[in-house]
């Protein structure tokens, strides 16, 4: 055990800190309505161009070969920077960690490069109006076609479906089969004829949800990730990447609770009893994932894989970013609900994206019996 | 940064186990609760003869000359066990402050303290030596020269002691990070005990029928049990953090041991309830032994500072 960061890591870290600090966009709009988003994108290809958009990737595919503590350093640095949630975060964080597991050189070679540089941008298509929770409930289905296949269906909840350019989703591919049997992941570019794109309204009213709806649409076989009827084992891995360290690292919460402790100091003085211990305890509680995550790297770097524990994961920064957010209402008091105050409505545009943690990804009652069935071993019925 | 323990470590932990799954089980508990020590009979010696109560003492001095990363694993088996002995005031606060550690580490004198502000020793009575807060330094004081005023724990096997002036003639030290290591001992043998109270639900669940299935298959229980599973989840690293902090002597490591005790304490609390409420009415029966943790759990969530007490002195660091 060695809790001090080696001198190449601390270069790292430099290295990280001067060039976000010299870069950082600030100020940019919402990435979750039209406009927004586009600044999203110039931001984006500026961390790439200079090598930081995929910073754990292999240096072929526009990476820097990092190693997860590295990677782990980038990222507390990135919002330490005060940098905004990545727009292409679903595409980098959730499909391409599958695409390196279960794709083909080919593949690989076609969607990586273009993904890195945010030239194509990713959505995830699982969610149906009847399939939710019960993800292998999905009805879209793929019927077999000569060279590929034909898709009709409809998926919705599709974050930033309405901006992106490419889905990946699943498809039932054998109506014979049952629940996670028959099911395929295919990888979808969002112009195809037959591709229909509507965006609607979240919590906080911006564009970030679309319903994509297939109607008699064509694609190759190269679009079938991993192979024919094993998509909810390919599925699942992407669902361990979002759950786990990859989609919402420590550094995140840590930024987080460090402007609500700044919040504190602003305003904690005629804060309500009781509240001091609140704000120390979320700021324990970002500590408390540094470390976790710390421990789980040293894990993996091992060999070991992390399974059902990213549940656990889920479940902790999700509700730790509800309450960091609750907590600075708290602290804002009366003027908590002001949307023309920047710092509320800056806490109050989080406080609803917060509120989407324990949803998405998987619920966190789904991910509470996860860890009891899987971790804890009970009983599943 | 590497945050991992070594194999030597989990073996050293490993070899622990062993000892206290065969010295220390649930019967020895309960026989020390009625004792008239409170003590453990043979876990004591087997642990002298292992070498963990000399584990913080140079090999020159009897000692296996580790650190606190090396003996916290072990120090969580002995609160998964309850073992009813002052292996914390002994082992973490005493040795490595003693002026001769050697039969300490031997195990020929035992030694507890008082130096956690409720001016309590547990286990004083069949201690040689307390170590007692002073005003500027700790002092090292012989049993025999303390008053010592009995007092009753909610744990029966702790017996706990009001201790009484010390006389000049004791040996003075000064030792800042005493109590610091007695906290992170707390914590964790508070997390030894949320995986017993954990693992001792999760058996029982599984076991138990209502309504023709098992208990642990109904989303209620499952919820409560996860609920246990995440805090231990997020307590225990921050537990071996503030470990290697103490061994490292980095300058915030008080803050890191009062991360890691505020965490361990609520974890082992939550648990707690929700153990004792998913076993029912059996786990609030006084001869089940579900109680023999559950109030152990109490008694060292309460000791060396409590979770907001902690909370406080974070607070006071960071806000």
């Amino acid at each position: 055990m060695d809790l001090t960061f080696t001198p190449d890591e601390e270069a790292f870290r430099a290295e990280c800190r001067a060039w976000l600090e010299a870069h950082v966009p600030h100020g940019l709009p919402s990435g979750d309505t039209r406009a927004g988003f586009a600044a999203h994108l110039d931001w984006e290809r500026t961390l790439f161009e200079a090598g930081w958009a995929v910073v754990s990737w292999p240096e072929a595919y526009g990476g820097r070969g990092a190693s997860p503590m590295e990677w782990l350093i980038f990222e507390e640095e990135y919002y330490r920077a005060g940098a905004p949630q990545r727009v292409t975060q679903n595409g980098i964080f959730l499909l391409a960690p599958t695409v390196f597991e279960f794709g083909t050189p080919e593949q690989q070679d076609r969607i990586l490069p273009r993904m890195a540089a945010a030239e194509d941008l990713w959505c995830q298509g699982w969610s149906e109006p009847n399939a939710g929770s019960d993800l292998a409930g999905i009805q879209s289905r793929a019927t077999p076609d000569t060279g590929g296949w034909r898709l009709d269906g409809q998926k919705t909840w599709t974050t930033r479906g309405a901006f992106c350019t490419h889905l990946f989703g699943l498809f039932r591919s054998d109506p014979d089969a049952e629940r996670h049997h028959g099911l395929t992941y295919f990888l979808v570019p969002l112009d195809a004829p037959g591709v229909t794109v509507r965006g609607f309204g979240r919590l906080d009213g911006d564009e970030g949800f679309a319903e994509v709806f297939f109607d008699d649409v064509f694609v190759a076989d190269d679009a079938v990730l991993g192979g024919v009827h094993d998509g909810w084992g390919v599925a699942m891995a992407t669902a361990g990447a979002e759950r786990g360290l990859t989609l919402r690292s420590p550094g995140r919460f840590a930024a987080t609770a460090a402007r609500l402790v700044d919040l504190w100091r602003a305003r904690g003085g005629s804060a309500p009893p009781g509240l001091a211990d609140a704000v120390v305890q979320d700021w324990i509680d970002a500590e408390a994932y540094r470390w976790q995550t710390f421990w789980t790297v040293a894990r993996l770097t091992d060999g070991e894989r992390v399974g059902a524990e990213a549940s656990l994961t889920k479940v902790f920064w999700s509700e730790l970013d509800v309450r960091l957010h609750e907590h600075a209402l708290a602290l804002l008091g009366p003027h908590a609900e002001l949307d023309d105050d920047d710092e509320s409505a800056r806490w109050m545009k989080g406080y609803q994206f917060a509120l989407s943690g324990p949803i998405y990804a998987g619920t966190n009652e789904i991910q509470r019996n996860v860890i009891a069935e899987r971790v804890l071993g009970l009983p599943r019925r | 940064m590497r945050f991992a323990f070594t194999p030597e470590q989990l073996a050293f932990r490993d070899a622990a186990r062993d000892l206290l799954t065969g010295e220390c089980p649930p019967a020895a508990v309960r026989a020390a609760w009625t004792s008239a020590t409170g003590r453990s009979v043979t876990a004591w010696p087997a642990l002298a003869a292992m070498g963990v109560l000399g584990a913080l003492a140079p090999e020159a001095a009897g000692g296996l000359g580790l650190n606190l990363v090396d003996l916290v694993l072990v120090l969580e088996e002995t609160g998964y066990v309850a073992l009813p002995d002052p292996i914390v005031e002994h082992a973490a606060v005493a040795v490595p402050l003693l002026p001769d550690p050697g039969p300490a580490a031997a195990g020929e004198v035992t030694v507890t303290a008082a130096l956690d502000g409720s001016g309590l020793a547990v286990w004083a009575d069949t201690a040689d030596l307390v170590v007692v807060d002073g005003r500027d330094a700790l002092a090292v004081a012989a049993r025999a020269e303390l008053a010592l005023a009995p007092r009753r724990s909610v744990d029966g096997a702790r017996r706990l002691f009001g201790v009484g002036p010390v006389p000049d003639t004791a040996a003075r030290v000064v030792d800042p990070a005493a109590f610091e290591r007695g906290a992170l001992g707390a914590a964790a043998q508070l997390v030894g005990l949320t995986r017993r109270l954990l693992d001792l639900t999760v058996g029982y669940v599984a076991e138990r029928r209502q309504f023709g299935v098992p208990v642990g298959s109904f989303q209620a229980v499952k919820h409560h049990l996860a609920d246990a599973r995440l805090a231990l989840e997020f307590a225990a690293p921050l537990v071996y953090r503030a470990a290697w902090s103490l061994a490292a002597t980095d300058p915030d490591a008080a803050l890191h041991v009062s991360m890691a005790k505020a965490q361990a304490g609520d974890a082992a609390h939550r648990t707690g309830r929700a153990a004792l409420q998913c076993h029912g009415a059996i786990g609030y029966s006084y001869e089940y032994d579900l109680h023999l943790y559950l109030k152990r759990a109490w008694a060292l969530a309460a000791a060396w500072g409590d979770a907001p007490w902690h909370r406080g002195r974070v607070g006071r660091a960071i806000l």
